[in-house]
């Protein structure tokens, strides 16, 4: 056996302004199956962590059961980790996030994980917009059990096994619009140039950020007749926008021509550069986001890229007023203040 | 950029940096993974196939190899890596062999009627026999001495290279019946031309150590000494004492070995004065190591101005001081500092300040066309002088270069004289063979120990140097045990396991590009050169290193890969769905007269 990932890296590898080198943010070497969609998400997370310089120890990666919720062992060695029940990563999510809001949480998840057994919870996480990035990689089938159909398979399309779905998909992303997601994206496995800096905007977006990665198993739904094989989603795929994050210290490089462009301004001051921009849509409208997706469905289009973002988000813990100290951070004192400051509470609501 | 014609076979050729630098072009990974499975006679017979003297070259090479070294040019965790101890790990095949003579060709008795004289014992004069004795040929070498060597011999010290090594070597040769005429110095070409040689072979090397006319030369001389002169009269047991003071004067390997044997003869205070900065020193840096662990101190920046004479009895010398400067253009210029001159005190003074080839013995009328600087003129590849039957080959061809460089001409020039006395275009050369073999074995099972070690380069252990310095025939270094070989070993990435792209297999999926641990391939559309290098997934700024480009993919882009500083682990294979990528194990030999292996 010889499945061993070298310490050596490229003699040009630097370390970013957190001090951390790109190696600093990986994990073990994958044992998906060789040529898994997944894995390019995972470097992809991997390239956006380290150049938004995240000190790994800061990141909090959550996962549910699946193919995808092992994916966490791949990146992020450095930071904290959370393989948590079936479907139920965002309430795990949610308790870490109101313990402490310093860390930045990051979540993956699959179709089935979401999409079935864990619908209940992406509904709430999305209307309560808790401050998270929530990937769901998508490959339409439950290929840790060898690639049944799963809730977003679309109609009509031939599994390995050679049946055809016949049931309606969930679509997350419009489920997560109509539920008051604040930043809703899809993108593909295969496009890290769009993937990368989507996943670094969605960090910075305050609120639940919500990213449907179509990313293909290359073992159980790769074949001729999948709509979620690499071959199909390439010749389908349609991106609202060129995408760009700008980190809030660069400048925004290049300038497209009037109304082919749109600039979103984040809450810490970085931006969001959207170019050749679709004119019927308008990336902070919700509607219109909505009304672009059920266009491009009809179209037979798979529709990637920023969809809609609410610049003005506010998030779980600014809604809920909660302590902007991570309650490990807080003294007993503080954290029980005692029968005396209870009694005035009481009083207070006699 | 177009796409990499793989089928070339100095693509994958320059790939194995070890054995591309190799002017005989030793297939490296391959030996030292037959060493690395205890197959020390089968690494030996690699060896010799190509080099001729793996035991000699195990402990002396230049080891052009070595700089090479891809691992060199990697950073670990302490800083940069060093290069796989390729010499050394020779010296291990060669010390551990089992029986090698009946895997060496048989001479045939009926001998094919061509007559061939070699002038010269050393190196390349060697390889020829070696090459040609298989094919019948009659030969005839010619030597000065009473043994055949040549350099090896003479110039060598013992304690670097014991004898009993380097006569295995050379008997294995003149074993293949080859006729010796040793204590025969040729004094004479048109002599050898008139007898009935078929092809004439000059293999004598650089003769001539350099002489240094100074003030006092001549009143010192019965104490001042040419360094290969020494060293040679050293090596035959003509002198075996020495001053206590000694002045080596040089920055070279001979100045190295001349100090160092100094140390051996009762030399006390041994000191090497070179001219110029210690960085322009031309030897080997683990050859003036050596000498420092010795005692002997190296002065720089310090030109010999005069040797000083009392009572007919050398004293010392005076040098001068300079510093370097440099130029745009990279030229030195060594400029007097001011400082007064030093005095150093000296009853010996050795001067190795390098050497010429000289051919008083070749008379200027006989059709051998000499050029520029009285050396003979000489066609590059087949080794052939302006007379077509006289051949020329190691120091002798193109000045002093060392014994790997001796060996690669003489395989070269044994062709040229045997296509010559066999009637065929001597410019006719057969191209290399090559060899490209699929190494899977099973899901993350390869042929070869893919994992890539982290081991730092592992240190040869040295003699006693109380027992070292008593005695000038006792080896310094002590080879490698076999566990440190073993560990050594594994330190190779085996760079000859090819990582060959089947553009037509590839679905674009990125799983090479995710796990490949030093980021050597980028999927995006092609470009030019210059454009393409600037915009990999990690800058390819080593210029030596070729990109290797697929065809187009369909999504209209081309797969490129840095081979700079692939580690060959096997990863992007490993994690490839559909095969495109594959490790093939890429065997590269130089065509040679005979086929030994």
């Amino acid at each position: 056996m010889s499945y061993i990932k070298p310490t050596f890296r490229h003699p040009s590898s630097t370390k970013n302004e957190a001090g951390f080198y790109r190696a600093d943010y990986e994990g073990k070497i994958s044992t998906l199956c060789a040529g898994c969609g997944h894995d390019s998400i995972n470097a992809s997370i991997v390239a956006a962590c380290y150049e938004m310089n995240i000190e790994p120890h800061k990141v909090v990666k959550l996962s549910g059961i699946g193919c995808s919720s092992k994916a966490p062992a791949y990146y992020l060695d450095n930071s904290h980790g959370f393989n948590t029940v079936h479907g139920r990563m965002p309430s795990v999510a949610t308790g870490a996030n109101m313990a402490n809001k310093d860390l930045t949480y990051l979540g993956v998840s699959g179709d089935g994980d979401s999409a079935s057994i864990g619908i209940g919870q992406f509904v709430h996480v999305s209307r309560r917009n808790l401050n998270m990035v929530y990937i769901m990689m998508n490959n339409g089938c439950y290929g840790l059990t060898k690639g049944q159909d799963s809730a977003t398979a679309d109609v009509g399309s031939l599994s390995k096994s050679g049946s055809t779905n016949q049931f309606s998909p969930i679509d997350m992303v419009g489920l997560a619009l109509e539920l008051g997601a604040t930043f809703v994206a899809r993108s593909f496995s295969g496009d890290k140039t769009q993937l990368v800096p989507l996943i670094k905007a969605a960090m910075s977006h305050p609120g639940f950020a919500f990213i449907d990665v179509i990313s293909p198993c290359v073992t159980f739904n790769n074949n001729k007749g999948s709509t979620k094989s690499y071959d199909f989603v390439r010749d389908h795929i349609e991106a609202t926008s060129e995408f760009d994050f700008v980190p809030v210290k660069e400048e925004i490089a290049v300038e497209y021509a009037a109304g082919s462009q749109k600039t979103v301004t984040l809450h810490d001051g970085s931006h969001i550069q959207l170019s050749k921009l679709n004119p019927d849509w308008d990336p902070t409208d919700r509607s219109s986001a909505l009304d672009k997706l059920q266009k491009a469905k009809t179209a037979g289009e798979i529709l990637t890229g920023l969809l809609y973002i609410d610049p003005e988000s506010d998030d779980l813990h600014s809604m809920l007023r909660t302590t902007d100290t991570p309650l490990n951070e807080l003294s007993q004192d503080v954290l029980c203040p005692g029968s005396k400051i209870l009694e005035e509470v009481n009083a207070g609501l006699r | 950029m177009k796409p990499t014609n793989i089928k070339d076979p100095e693509y994958f050729h320059k790939v194995v940096d070890c054995q591309y630098a190799c002017p005989a072009h030793t297939p490296v990974p391959e030996y030292i993974r037959l060493i690395a499975n205890k197959k020390y006679t089968e690494a030996y017979m690699v060896n010799w196939e190509s080099n001729v003297f793996p035991g000699i070259l195990g402990r002396t090479c230049d080891r052009p190899c070595e700089p090479a070294c891809r691992r060199g040019r990697l950073e670990g965790e302490e800083g940069p890596e060093e290069p796989v101890a390729i010499c050394r790990l020779k010296r291990v095949a060669a010390d551990n062999r089992g029986e090698v003579k009946h895997l060496m060709p048989t001479i045939p008795e009926e001998k094919n009627g061509k007559k061939i004289a070699l002038i010269g014992g050393g190196p390349a004069s060697l390889t020829v026999a070696r090459d040609l004795a298989p094919l019948g040929y009659e030969l005839h070498l010619y030597d000065e001495w009473h043994k055949g060597g040549g350099m090896m011999r003479t110039q060598i010290p013992s304690f670097r290279l014991p004898e009993k090594v380097l006569d295995e070597e050379v008997n294995y040769i003149t074993d293949m019946g080859v006729h010796t005429h040793y204590n025969h110095y040729v004094e004479s070409m048109r002599e050898i031309l008139e007898a009935d040689y078929d092809a004439v072979f000059v293999g004598t090397g650089a003769p001539n150590g350099r002489d240094l006319k100074l003030p006092g030369r001549e009143e010192a001389d019965k104490n001042v000494h040419i360094g290969i002169n020494f060293l040679a009269s050293v090596a035959f047991e003509h002198k075996d004492k020495i001053g206590k003071k000694v002045i080596i004067l040089g920055g070279g390997n001979t100045a190295m070995d001349c100090c160092r044997t100094s140390r051996r003869l009762g030399g006390e205070e041994v000191t090497v004065v070179v001219r110029s900065p210690f960085k322009d020193m031309k030897a080997s840096p683990w050859e003036i190591e050596d000498a420092q662990r010795e005692d002997i101190p190296i002065l720089n920046n310090m030109p010999p101005k005069s040797f000083v004479v009392e009572d007919g009895q050398l004293k010392g010398m005076w040098f001068g001081h300079v510093r370097a400067e440099y130029d745009e253009n990279g030229k030195r210029k060594l400029i007097p500092t001011g400082e007064e001159d030093t005095f150093i005190e000296a009853d010996d003074v050795i001067i190795a300040i390098g050497q010429d080839n000289a051919f008083p013995w070749i008379e200027r009328d006989l059709g051998i066309e000499f050029g520029k600087w009285d050396v003979p003129v000489i066609d590059d590849v087949t080794f052939q002088s302006t007379l077509p039957k006289v051949f020329f080959g190691g120091d002798a061809a193109f000045g002093p270069e060392n014994i790997i460089t001796a060996a690669a001409h003489g395989h070269q020039a044994a062709i040229s004289i045997d296509h010559y006395c066999q009637g065929i275009d001597v410019n006719a050369r057969l191209a290399p063979t090559t060899n490209l073999v699929k190494q899977k074995m099973g899901i993350h099972e390869w042929m070869y120990d893919s994992p890539v070690v982290d081991d730092e380069r592992f240190v040869v252990p040295h003699e006693d140097q109380a027992i070292s310095l008593k005695d000038r025939k006792i080896e310094v270094e002590l080879g490698f045990d076999l566990p440190t070989g073993f560990k050594e070993a594994q330190r190779c990435l085996n760079c000859d396991i090819q990582t060959v792209f089947s553009y037509d297999q590839c679905i674009e999926c990125d799983a090479c590009v995710d796990v490949c641990p030093t980021s050597c391939i980028t999927f995006t559309t092609n470009g030019d050169e210059e454009d393409l290098r600037g915009r990999l997934s990690a800058p390819a700024n080593n210029l030596d290193q070729p990109l290797y480009v697929s065809e187009e993919l369909p999504t209209k882009r081309v797969m490129i890969k840095d081979e700079d500083v692939c580690l060959h682990c096997g990863l992007c294979a490993e994690r490839c769905p559909t095969a495109a990528w594959d490790m093939q194990k890429y065997l590269y030999g130089v065509t040679k007269a005979t086929k030994i292996l």
